[in-house]
Protein backbone atom coordinates (compact mmCIF):
# COMPACT_ATOMS: atom_id res chain seq x y z
CA UNK A 1 0.00 0.00 0.00
CA UNK A 2 3.09 2.57 0.69
CA UNK A 3 4.24 1.71 -2.88
CA UNK A 4 1.09 2.46 -3.97
CA UNK A 5 0.48 5.72 -2.18
CA UNK A 6 3.99 7.20 -3.76
CA UNK A 7 3.40 5.88 -7.07
CA UNK A 8 -0.84 6.46 -7.72
CA UNK A 9 -0.68 9.49 -10.11
CA UNK A 10 1.93 7.04 -12.62
CA UNK A 11 -0.39 3.92 -12.43
CA UNK A 12 -3.14 6.88 -13.57
CA UNK A 13 -0.92 7.56 -16.35
CA UNK A 14 -0.61 4.30 -17.22
CA UNK A 15 -4.29 3.31 -16.96
CA UNK A 16 -4.65 6.16 -19.62
CA UNK A 17 -2.06 4.95 -21.73
CA UNK A 18 -3.40 1.53 -21.40
CA UNK A 19 -6.81 2.51 -22.61
CA UNK A 20 -5.32 4.98 -25.64
CA UNK A 21 -3.67 1.98 -26.85
CA UNK A 22 -6.88 -0.37 -26.24
CA UNK A 23 -9.17 1.74 -27.77
CA UNK A 24 -8.16 1.92 -31.40
CA UNK A 25 -7.31 -1.53 -31.20
CA UNK A 26 -10.85 -2.25 -30.27
CA UNK A 27 -12.80 0.20 -32.79
CA UNK A 28 -10.10 -0.83 -35.58
CA UNK A 29 -11.02 -4.60 -34.70
CA UNK A 30 -14.63 -4.30 -35.44
CA UNK A 31 -14.58 -1.80 -38.31
CA UNK A 32 -12.39 -4.62 -40.23
CA UNK A 33 -14.37 -7.95 -38.72
CA UNK A 34 -17.78 -6.50 -39.50
CA UNK A 35 -17.32 -5.98 -43.43
CA UNK A 36 -15.43 -9.10 -43.29
CA UNK A 37 -17.48 -11.41 -41.48
CA UNK A 38 -20.59 -9.48 -44.06
CA UNK A 39 -18.22 -10.93 -46.91
CA UNK A 40 -17.61 -14.66 -45.22
CA UNK A 41 -21.84 -14.96 -44.76
CA UNK A 42 -22.58 -13.39 -48.41
CA UNK A 43 -19.78 -15.59 -50.02
CA UNK A 44 -19.78 -19.19 -48.33
CA UNK A 45 -17.07 -20.40 -50.54
CA UNK A 46 -14.79 -16.93 -49.70
CA UNK A 47 -15.85 -17.09 -46.31
CA UNK A 48 -14.33 -20.86 -45.49
CA UNK A 49 -11.11 -19.30 -46.16
CA UNK A 50 -11.64 -15.78 -44.84
CA UNK A 51 -12.58 -17.65 -41.61
CA UNK A 52 -9.33 -19.81 -41.70
CA UNK A 53 -7.10 -17.08 -42.70
CA UNK A 54 -8.32 -14.99 -39.55
CA UNK A 55 -8.00 -17.87 -37.46
CA UNK A 56 -4.53 -18.51 -38.68
CA UNK A 57 -3.91 -14.83 -37.86
CA UNK A 58 -4.95 -15.51 -34.19
CA UNK A 59 -2.99 -18.51 -34.05
CA UNK A 60 0.44 -16.16 -34.62
CA UNK A 61 2.67 -15.45 -31.81
CA UNK A 62 2.62 -12.36 -29.77
CA UNK A 63 6.22 -11.60 -29.46
CA UNK A 64 7.14 -12.86 -33.05
CA UNK A 65 3.90 -10.01 -34.30
CA UNK A 66 5.31 -7.53 -32.99
CA UNK A 67 8.44 -7.59 -34.63
CA UNK A 68 6.26 -8.50 -37.97
CA UNK A 69 4.44 -5.41 -37.42
CA UNK A 70 7.32 -2.70 -37.65
CA UNK A 71 8.53 -4.77 -40.60
CA UNK A 72 5.78 -4.72 -43.31
CA UNK A 73 3.54 -1.84 -42.21
CA UNK A 74 7.10 0.47 -41.50
CA UNK A 75 6.53 1.39 -38.34
CA UNK A 76 9.01 2.52 -35.74
CA UNK A 77 9.07 -1.34 -33.15
CA UNK A 78 8.80 1.22 -30.07
CA UNK A 79 5.94 3.23 -30.98
CA UNK A 80 1.69 2.90 -30.23
CA UNK A 81 1.15 1.98 -33.64
CA UNK A 82 2.90 -0.91 -33.60
CA UNK A 83 0.93 -2.69 -30.49
CA UNK A 84 -2.43 -0.80 -31.82
CA UNK A 85 -1.68 -3.14 -34.94
CA UNK A 86 -0.73 -6.00 -33.59
CA UNK A 87 -3.51 -5.87 -31.02
CA UNK A 88 -6.21 -5.35 -34.20
CA UNK A 89 -4.78 -8.28 -35.92
CA UNK A 90 -5.65 -10.23 -33.20
CA UNK A 91 -9.21 -8.55 -32.63
CA UNK A 92 -10.38 -8.75 -35.92
CA UNK A 93 -9.22 -12.05 -36.28
CA UNK A 94 -11.12 -13.26 -33.04
CA UNK A 95 -14.05 -11.26 -34.08
CA UNK A 96 -14.50 -12.25 -37.75
CA UNK A 97 -16.25 -15.43 -37.15
CA UNK A 98 -18.61 -14.11 -34.41
CA UNK A 99 -19.41 -10.99 -37.22
CA UNK A 100 -20.24 -13.52 -40.03
CA UNK A 101 -22.55 -15.91 -37.29
CA UNK A 102 -24.03 -12.48 -36.22
CA UNK A 103 -25.33 -11.46 -39.86
CA UNK A 104 -26.25 -15.23 -40.33
CA UNK A 105 -27.92 -14.85 -37.34
CA UNK A 106 -30.65 -12.33 -39.04
CA UNK A 107 -33.90 -14.05 -39.58
CA UNK A 108 -33.77 -14.28 -43.53
CA UNK A 109 -37.76 -14.09 -43.61
CA UNK A 110 -36.89 -10.40 -42.52
CA UNK A 111 -34.65 -9.99 -44.23
CA UNK A 112 -36.89 -11.48 -47.88
CA UNK A 113 -39.01 -9.06 -46.51
CA UNK A 114 -37.42 -5.79 -46.49
CA UNK A 115 -36.16 -6.70 -49.61
CA UNK A 116 -39.65 -7.35 -51.23
CA UNK A 117 -40.86 -3.92 -50.31
CA UNK A 118 -37.89 -2.14 -51.63
CA UNK A 119 -34.57 -2.02 -49.78
CA UNK A 120 -31.95 -1.04 -51.95
CA UNK A 121 -28.76 -3.14 -50.88
CA UNK A 122 -27.27 -0.84 -48.77
CA UNK A 123 -30.36 0.28 -47.09
CA UNK A 124 -30.92 -3.58 -46.49
CA UNK A 125 -27.12 -3.44 -44.81
CA UNK A 126 -27.74 -0.82 -42.67
CA UNK A 127 -31.40 -0.50 -41.62
CA UNK A 128 -31.97 -4.23 -41.09
CA UNK A 129 -28.81 -6.35 -41.58
CA UNK A 130 -26.73 -4.30 -39.31
CA UNK A 131 -29.40 -3.56 -36.24
CA UNK A 132 -30.63 -7.12 -36.25
CA UNK A 133 -27.02 -8.41 -35.99
CA UNK A 134 -26.56 -6.50 -32.91
CA UNK A 135 -26.91 -8.55 -30.13
CA UNK A 136 -24.49 -11.19 -31.40
CA UNK A 137 -22.03 -8.34 -32.41
CA UNK A 138 -21.97 -7.20 -29.45
CA UNK A 139 -21.05 -10.59 -27.55
CA UNK A 140 -18.33 -10.40 -29.97
CA UNK A 141 -17.12 -7.49 -29.54
CA UNK A 142 -17.08 -8.02 -25.63
CA UNK A 143 -14.78 -10.53 -26.09
CA UNK A 144 -12.50 -8.86 -28.22
CA UNK A 145 -12.52 -6.01 -25.45
CA UNK A 146 -11.61 -7.77 -22.34
CA UNK A 147 -9.22 -9.66 -24.70
CA UNK A 148 -7.78 -6.58 -25.88
CA UNK A 149 -7.16 -5.09 -22.64
CA UNK A 150 -5.15 -7.68 -21.23
CA UNK A 151 -2.91 -8.03 -24.79
CA UNK A 152 -2.00 -4.28 -24.10
CA UNK A 153 0.25 -5.14 -21.22
CA UNK A 154 2.70 -7.10 -23.76
CA UNK A 155 3.59 -3.90 -24.85
CA UNK A 156 5.41 -3.18 -21.98
CA UNK A 157 8.05 -5.81 -23.42
CA UNK A 158 9.08 -3.79 -25.97
CA UNK A 159 9.01 -0.89 -23.97
CA UNK A 160 5.08 0.77 -24.67
CA UNK A 161 3.83 2.17 -21.84
CA UNK A 162 0.76 0.85 -20.42
CA UNK A 163 -0.51 -1.22 -17.15
CA UNK A 164 1.88 -3.93 -18.27
CA UNK A 165 4.65 -1.82 -17.30
CA UNK A 166 3.42 -2.54 -13.62
CA UNK A 167 4.48 -5.84 -13.99
CA UNK A 168 7.84 -5.69 -15.61
CA UNK A 169 9.16 -3.15 -13.49
CA UNK A 170 7.19 -4.83 -10.31
CA UNK A 171 9.09 -7.90 -11.30
CA UNK A 172 12.77 -6.26 -11.54
CA UNK A 173 12.40 -4.46 -8.51
CA UNK A 174 10.22 -7.39 -6.59
CA UNK A 175 7.87 -5.01 -5.28
CA UNK A 176 4.67 -7.64 -5.42
CA UNK A 177 2.45 -4.58 -4.56
CA UNK A 178 3.44 -3.54 -7.86
CA UNK A 179 2.51 -6.39 -10.15
CA UNK A 180 -0.80 -7.09 -7.89
CA UNK A 181 -1.30 -3.05 -8.62
CA UNK A 182 -0.77 -3.67 -12.46
CA UNK A 183 -2.94 -6.87 -12.49
CA UNK A 184 -6.29 -5.43 -10.69
CA UNK A 185 -6.02 -2.44 -12.74
CA UNK A 186 -5.82 -4.32 -15.90
CA UNK A 187 -9.29 -6.24 -14.93
CA UNK A 188 -11.10 -3.46 -13.49
CA UNK A 189 -10.24 -1.48 -17.54
CA UNK A 190 -11.34 -4.54 -18.74
CA UNK A 191 -14.49 -5.11 -16.91
CA UNK A 192 -15.28 -1.62 -16.60
CA UNK A 193 -15.16 -1.29 -20.92
CA UNK A 194 -17.21 -4.86 -20.92
CA UNK A 195 -19.80 -3.10 -18.90
CA UNK A 196 -20.02 -0.21 -21.16
CA UNK A 197 -20.10 -2.57 -23.98
CA UNK A 198 -22.61 -4.28 -22.39
CA UNK A 199 -25.10 -0.60 -21.57
CA UNK A 200 -24.28 0.64 -25.64
CA UNK A 201 -26.06 -3.31 -26.72
CA UNK A 202 -28.66 -2.59 -24.58
CA UNK A 203 -29.01 1.03 -26.13
CA UNK A 204 -28.62 0.38 -29.74
CA UNK A 205 -31.34 -2.62 -29.17
CA UNK A 206 -34.69 -1.06 -27.26
CA UNK A 207 -36.76 -3.84 -29.19
CA UNK A 208 -35.49 -6.32 -27.04
CA UNK A 209 -36.59 -5.10 -23.92
CA UNK A 210 -39.58 -4.30 -25.09
CA UNK A 211 -40.11 -8.13 -26.33
CA UNK A 212 -39.11 -9.02 -22.12
CA UNK A 213 -41.66 -6.64 -20.80
CA UNK A 214 -44.01 -7.86 -22.48
CA UNK A 215 -43.40 -11.47 -21.80
CA UNK A 216 -42.98 -10.69 -18.17
CA UNK B 1 -53.55 -4.13 -64.62
CA UNK B 2 -50.80 -7.24 -64.84
CA UNK B 3 -50.57 -9.50 -67.53
CA UNK B 4 -48.57 -13.12 -67.32
CA UNK B 5 -47.35 -13.56 -70.81
CA UNK B 6 -46.29 -17.39 -71.22
CA UNK B 7 -43.80 -16.93 -67.85
CA UNK B 8 -41.90 -19.96 -66.79
CA UNK B 9 -39.39 -20.45 -64.08
CA UNK B 10 -37.15 -23.19 -64.31
CA UNK B 11 -34.17 -22.95 -61.89
CA UNK B 12 -30.49 -24.03 -62.61
CA UNK B 13 -30.51 -27.35 -61.29
CA UNK B 14 -33.73 -28.07 -63.37
CA UNK B 15 -36.16 -28.27 -61.51
CA UNK B 16 -38.96 -26.59 -63.26
CA UNK B 17 -41.31 -24.18 -60.84
CA UNK B 18 -43.39 -23.04 -63.58
CA UNK B 19 -44.19 -24.43 -66.98
CA UNK B 20 -45.63 -22.14 -69.16
CA UNK B 21 -48.61 -19.61 -67.21
CA UNK B 22 -50.64 -16.90 -69.37
CA UNK B 23 -53.40 -14.59 -67.47
CA UNK B 24 -54.19 -11.36 -67.35
CA UNK B 25 -55.40 -9.54 -63.51
CA UNK B 26 -57.80 -6.96 -64.52
CA UNK B 27 -57.17 -3.69 -62.27
CA UNK B 28 -59.17 -2.82 -59.64
CA UNK B 29 -60.10 -6.26 -59.43
CA UNK B 30 -59.17 -9.06 -56.73
CA UNK B 31 -58.23 -12.20 -57.74
CA UNK B 32 -56.64 -14.91 -56.13
CA UNK B 33 -54.11 -17.84 -57.26
CA UNK B 34 -54.97 -21.14 -55.35
CA UNK B 35 -52.64 -24.54 -55.48
CA UNK B 36 -51.47 -26.52 -53.00
CA UNK B 37 -47.31 -26.78 -52.86
CA UNK B 38 -45.80 -27.30 -56.08
CA UNK B 39 -48.55 -25.40 -57.93
CA UNK B 40 -46.36 -22.42 -58.74
CA UNK B 41 -48.35 -19.84 -56.91
CA UNK B 42 -45.70 -17.90 -54.44
CA UNK B 43 -42.98 -18.02 -57.74
CA UNK B 44 -45.72 -16.30 -59.76
CA UNK B 45 -46.60 -13.76 -57.92
CA UNK B 46 -42.97 -12.86 -56.60
CA UNK B 47 -42.36 -12.26 -60.66
CA UNK B 48 -44.48 -9.75 -60.42
CA UNK B 49 -42.01 -7.24 -58.10
CA UNK B 50 -39.17 -9.52 -59.34
CA UNK B 51 -37.71 -11.55 -56.56
CA UNK B 52 -38.47 -14.18 -58.99
CA UNK B 53 -37.08 -13.68 -62.36
CA UNK B 54 -38.86 -15.84 -65.42
CA UNK B 55 -36.68 -17.81 -67.09
CA UNK B 56 -39.60 -17.77 -69.94
CA UNK B 57 -42.04 -14.95 -71.14
CA UNK B 58 -42.64 -11.79 -69.56
CA UNK B 59 -44.72 -9.99 -67.06
CA UNK B 60 -46.25 -6.78 -67.93
CA UNK B 61 -47.52 -3.67 -65.67
CA UNK B 62 -49.94 -1.30 -67.22
CA UNK B 63 -48.01 -2.61 -70.38
CA UNK B 64 -44.93 -2.18 -69.52
CA UNK B 65 -42.42 -5.09 -69.20
CA UNK B 66 -41.32 -5.28 -65.65
CA UNK B 67 -37.81 -6.97 -67.08
CA UNK B 68 -37.31 -2.89 -67.56
CA UNK B 69 -38.24 -1.57 -64.59
CA UNK B 70 -35.50 -0.77 -61.96
CA UNK B 71 -36.21 -3.59 -59.36
CA UNK B 72 -35.76 -1.47 -56.09
CA UNK B 73 -38.37 0.94 -57.57
CA UNK B 74 -40.49 -1.30 -58.96
CA UNK B 75 -41.20 -2.98 -54.98
CA UNK B 76 -41.92 0.32 -53.87
CA UNK B 77 -44.16 0.91 -56.15
CA UNK B 78 -46.10 -2.33 -55.14
CA UNK B 79 -47.46 -3.13 -51.58
CA UNK B 80 -46.17 -6.58 -50.86
CA UNK B 81 -47.77 -8.58 -47.75
CA UNK B 82 -46.51 -11.38 -46.52
CA UNK B 83 -47.52 -14.13 -43.97
CA UNK B 84 -46.93 -12.92 -40.79
CA UNK B 85 -46.88 -9.64 -41.55
CA UNK B 86 -42.79 -9.97 -42.50
CA UNK B 87 -42.94 -7.07 -40.33
CA UNK B 88 -39.15 -5.85 -39.12
CA UNK B 89 -39.00 -6.90 -35.43
CA UNK B 90 -36.49 -4.09 -34.48
CA UNK B 91 -38.61 -1.59 -35.99
CA UNK B 92 -41.90 0.69 -34.33
CA UNK B 93 -45.15 -0.11 -36.00
CA UNK B 94 -45.18 3.37 -37.01
CA UNK B 95 -41.03 3.12 -38.43
CA UNK B 96 -42.75 -0.58 -39.83
CA UNK B 97 -45.92 1.46 -41.49
CA UNK B 98 -43.63 4.02 -42.57
CA UNK B 99 -41.08 2.03 -44.44
CA UNK B 100 -41.83 2.55 -47.81
CA UNK B 101 -42.53 6.45 -48.12
CA UNK B 102 -39.16 6.45 -46.02
CA UNK B 103 -37.14 4.50 -48.26
CA UNK B 104 -38.58 7.09 -51.52
CA UNK B 105 -37.26 10.08 -49.20
CA UNK B 106 -40.06 11.49 -47.59
CA UNK B 107 -38.92 13.07 -44.14
CA UNK B 108 -39.64 10.55 -41.40
CA UNK B 109 -41.87 12.77 -39.35
CA UNK B 110 -44.32 13.55 -42.27
CA UNK B 111 -43.98 9.41 -42.68
CA UNK B 112 -44.62 9.23 -39.41
CA UNK B 113 -47.70 11.89 -39.18
CA UNK B 114 -49.29 9.65 -42.09
CA UNK B 115 -49.10 6.70 -40.03
CA UNK B 116 -52.44 6.89 -37.49
CA UNK B 117 -54.62 7.12 -40.30
CA UNK B 118 -53.28 3.82 -42.44
CA UNK B 119 -53.52 1.93 -38.96
CA UNK B 120 -57.54 3.20 -38.46
CA UNK B 121 -57.84 2.16 -42.11
CA UNK B 122 -57.02 -1.54 -41.34
CA UNK B 123 -58.65 -1.06 -37.88
CA UNK B 124 -55.52 -0.89 -35.20
CA UNK B 125 -56.14 1.59 -32.39
CA UNK B 126 -53.41 4.06 -33.52
CA UNK B 127 -51.90 3.70 -29.48
CA UNK B 128 -49.96 0.80 -30.56
CA UNK B 129 -47.65 2.77 -32.66
CA UNK B 130 -44.70 3.21 -30.85
CA UNK B 131 -44.88 -0.63 -29.93
CA UNK B 132 -42.97 -3.55 -31.51
CA UNK B 133 -44.26 -5.86 -33.81
CA UNK B 134 -43.28 -8.79 -30.77
CA UNK B 135 -45.70 -6.88 -28.59
CA UNK B 136 -48.53 -7.49 -30.76
CA UNK B 137 -50.76 -10.25 -31.36
CA UNK B 138 -50.38 -12.77 -34.84
CA UNK B 139 -53.49 -10.74 -36.32
CA UNK B 140 -52.49 -6.99 -35.07
CA UNK B 141 -49.70 -7.81 -36.86
CA UNK B 142 -51.14 -8.75 -40.02
CA UNK B 143 -53.13 -6.19 -40.07
CA UNK B 144 -49.54 -3.66 -39.54
CA UNK B 145 -48.39 -5.47 -43.16
CA UNK B 146 -51.36 -4.23 -44.28
CA UNK B 147 -50.50 -0.66 -43.65
CA UNK B 148 -47.27 -1.04 -44.54
CA UNK B 149 -48.40 -2.41 -48.55
CA UNK B 150 -50.78 0.78 -48.37
CA UNK B 151 -48.51 3.59 -46.63
CA UNK B 152 -46.87 3.86 -50.36
CA UNK B 153 -51.01 4.58 -52.27
CA UNK B 154 -49.79 1.62 -54.86
CA UNK B 155 -52.10 0.60 -57.00
CA UNK B 156 -50.88 -2.83 -56.91
CA UNK B 157 -50.90 -5.17 -53.62
CA UNK B 158 -49.31 -8.60 -53.51
CA UNK B 159 -50.33 -10.76 -51.19
CA UNK B 160 -48.47 -14.17 -50.36
CA UNK B 161 -50.79 -16.33 -47.70
CA UNK B 162 -51.48 -13.08 -46.01
CA UNK B 163 -53.65 -15.12 -43.51
CA UNK B 164 -51.76 -18.60 -43.37
CA UNK B 165 -50.57 -17.89 -39.86
CA UNK B 166 -53.36 -16.52 -37.76
CA UNK B 167 -56.78 -19.02 -35.95
CA UNK B 168 -59.34 -19.13 -38.06
CA UNK B 169 -61.82 -16.44 -36.53
CA UNK B 170 -59.24 -13.75 -36.66
CA UNK B 171 -58.54 -14.95 -40.37
CA UNK B 172 -62.27 -14.77 -41.13
CA UNK B 173 -62.22 -11.38 -39.90
CA UNK B 174 -59.24 -10.13 -41.88
CA UNK B 175 -60.59 -12.08 -44.96
CA UNK B 176 -63.87 -9.63 -44.85
CA UNK B 177 -61.98 -6.50 -43.58
CA UNK B 178 -59.78 -7.32 -47.26
CA UNK B 179 -62.87 -7.28 -49.21
CA UNK B 180 -64.17 -4.04 -47.19
CA UNK B 181 -60.60 -2.45 -48.12
CA UNK B 182 -61.21 -3.50 -51.92
CA UNK B 183 -64.07 -2.10 -51.82
CA UNK B 184 -63.20 1.13 -50.32
CA UNK B 185 -59.77 1.73 -52.28
CA UNK B 186 -60.39 -0.34 -55.41
CA UNK B 187 -56.60 -1.71 -55.41
CA UNK B 188 -55.66 -4.03 -58.71
CA UNK B 189 -55.06 -7.13 -55.99
CA UNK B 190 -53.63 -10.39 -56.46
CA UNK B 191 -53.60 -12.62 -53.42
CA UNK B 192 -51.63 -16.22 -53.12
CA UNK B 193 -52.90 -19.24 -50.77
CA UNK B 194 -53.68 -22.65 -50.77
CA UNK B 195 -56.88 -22.81 -49.13
CA UNK B 196 -59.78 -23.06 -51.27
CA UNK B 197 -62.00 -21.32 -48.83
CA UNK B 198 -60.35 -18.63 -48.60
CA UNK B 199 -59.74 -18.17 -52.58
CA UNK B 200 -63.90 -18.22 -53.08
CA UNK B 201 -64.11 -15.82 -50.34
CA UNK B 202 -62.13 -13.09 -50.98
CA UNK B 203 -61.78 -13.29 -54.44
CA UNK B 204 -63.55 -12.12 -57.76
CA UNK B 205 -62.05 -14.44 -59.90
CA UNK B 206 -59.92 -17.64 -58.74
CA UNK B 207 -57.20 -19.34 -60.69
CA UNK B 208 -57.00 -22.83 -59.75
CA UNK B 209 -53.37 -24.40 -60.45
CA UNK B 210 -52.44 -27.84 -61.01
CA UNK B 211 -48.67 -28.70 -60.62
CA UNK B 212 -46.10 -26.19 -62.16
CA UNK B 213 -47.87 -23.73 -62.68
CA UNK B 214 -50.25 -25.01 -65.46
CA UNK B 215 -53.97 -23.42 -65.02
CA UNK B 216 -57.03 -26.14 -64.26
CA UNK B 217 -59.65 -23.37 -64.36
CA UNK B 218 -60.29 -19.91 -64.35
CA UNK B 219 -63.41 -17.99 -63.11
CA UNK B 220 -65.64 -16.55 -60.39
CA UNK B 221 -66.16 -18.31 -57.30
CA UNK B 222 -70.08 -19.42 -58.32
CA UNK B 223 -68.67 -20.70 -61.71
CA UNK B 224 -65.96 -22.99 -60.49
CA UNK B 225 -68.44 -24.17 -57.94
CA UNK B 226 -70.99 -24.73 -60.43
CA UNK B 227 -69.35 -25.97 -62.85
CA UNK B 228 -66.04 -27.60 -62.00
CA UNK B 229 -63.56 -28.07 -65.60
CA UNK B 230 -62.69 -31.30 -64.32
CA UNK B 231 -61.79 -33.85 -61.89
CA UNK B 232 -59.22 -32.13 -60.35
CA UNK B 233 -61.13 -29.12 -59.88
CA UNK B 234 -63.59 -30.99 -58.61
CA UNK B 235 -62.02 -32.44 -56.40
CA UNK B 236 -59.90 -29.38 -55.41
CA UNK B 237 -62.47 -27.59 -54.50
CA UNK B 238 -64.03 -30.15 -52.80
CA UNK B 239 -67.73 -30.02 -55.05
CA UNK B 240 -68.02 -33.44 -53.52
CA UNK B 241 -67.79 -32.58 -50.10
CA UNK B 242 -71.06 -32.90 -48.32
CA UNK B 243 -70.88 -29.24 -46.78
CA UNK B 244 -70.86 -27.57 -50.37
CA UNK B 245 -73.97 -29.59 -51.41
CA UNK B 246 -77.08 -28.59 -49.80
CA UNK B 247 -80.40 -28.91 -50.97
CA UNK B 248 -83.74 -27.49 -48.50
CA UNK B 249 -85.86 -29.03 -46.20
CA UNK B 250 -89.05 -27.65 -44.40
CA UNK B 251 -88.99 -26.62 -40.65
CA UNK B 252 -91.79 -25.36 -39.69
CA UNK B 253 -92.69 -23.47 -42.97
CA UNK B 254 -89.02 -22.13 -43.71
CA UNK B 255 -86.54 -23.44 -45.60
CA UNK B 256 -83.85 -24.76 -44.23
CA UNK B 257 -80.47 -26.12 -46.31
CA UNK B 258 -78.74 -28.68 -45.05
CA UNK B 259 -75.73 -30.68 -46.62
CA UNK B 260 -75.23 -34.05 -47.69
CA UNK B 261 -74.53 -35.31 -44.12
CA UNK B 262 -78.06 -33.65 -42.78
CA UNK B 263 -76.00 -31.00 -40.82
CA UNK B 264 -78.01 -27.37 -41.26
CA UNK B 265 -75.94 -24.69 -42.99
CA UNK B 266 -78.60 -22.04 -42.67
CA UNK B 267 -82.03 -20.76 -44.10
CA UNK B 268 -83.26 -19.47 -47.29
CA UNK B 269 -84.47 -16.01 -47.27
CA UNK B 270 -86.71 -14.28 -49.80
CA UNK B 271 -85.20 -11.65 -52.13
CA UNK B 272 -86.82 -9.00 -49.86
CA UNK B 273 -85.51 -10.53 -46.88
CA UNK B 274 -82.22 -9.62 -47.50
CA UNK B 275 -80.21 -7.28 -45.68
CA UNK B 276 -78.81 -4.69 -48.23
CA UNK B 277 -74.78 -5.03 -48.47
CA UNK B 278 -72.96 -2.28 -45.56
Amino acid sequence: MTWFSHAWGWVLELTWAHLWLSLPAILLSVAIAVPVGRLAFRRPGLGGALLSGSSLLYSIPALPLLIIVPAVFGVPLRSSATIIIALTVYGAALMVRTAADAFASVDSHVREAAIAVGHAPRELFWKVDLPLAVPVLVAGLRVVTVSTVGLVTIGALIGVPSLGTLFTDGFQRGIVAEVATGLIATVVLALALDGLCLLAGRALTPWRRAVEGAGA
Amino acid sequence: MIEFCGVGKTYAGGTVAVEDFSYTVQANSLVVLVGSSGSGKTTLLRMVNRMVEPTAGSVLIDGRDVAGLDRVRLRRSIGYVLQAGGLLPHRTIADNVATVPVLNGTRRREARSAVVGLLERVGLDPSCAERYPSQLSGGQQQRVGVARALAADPDILLMDEPFGAVDPIVRRELQDELRRLQRELGKTILLVTHDIDEAFRVGDEVVVLKERGVTAQVGTPADILAHPADAFVRSFVGADRAERRLRTTDVDGRRVLVDDDGRPAGVLVAAEERRTAP
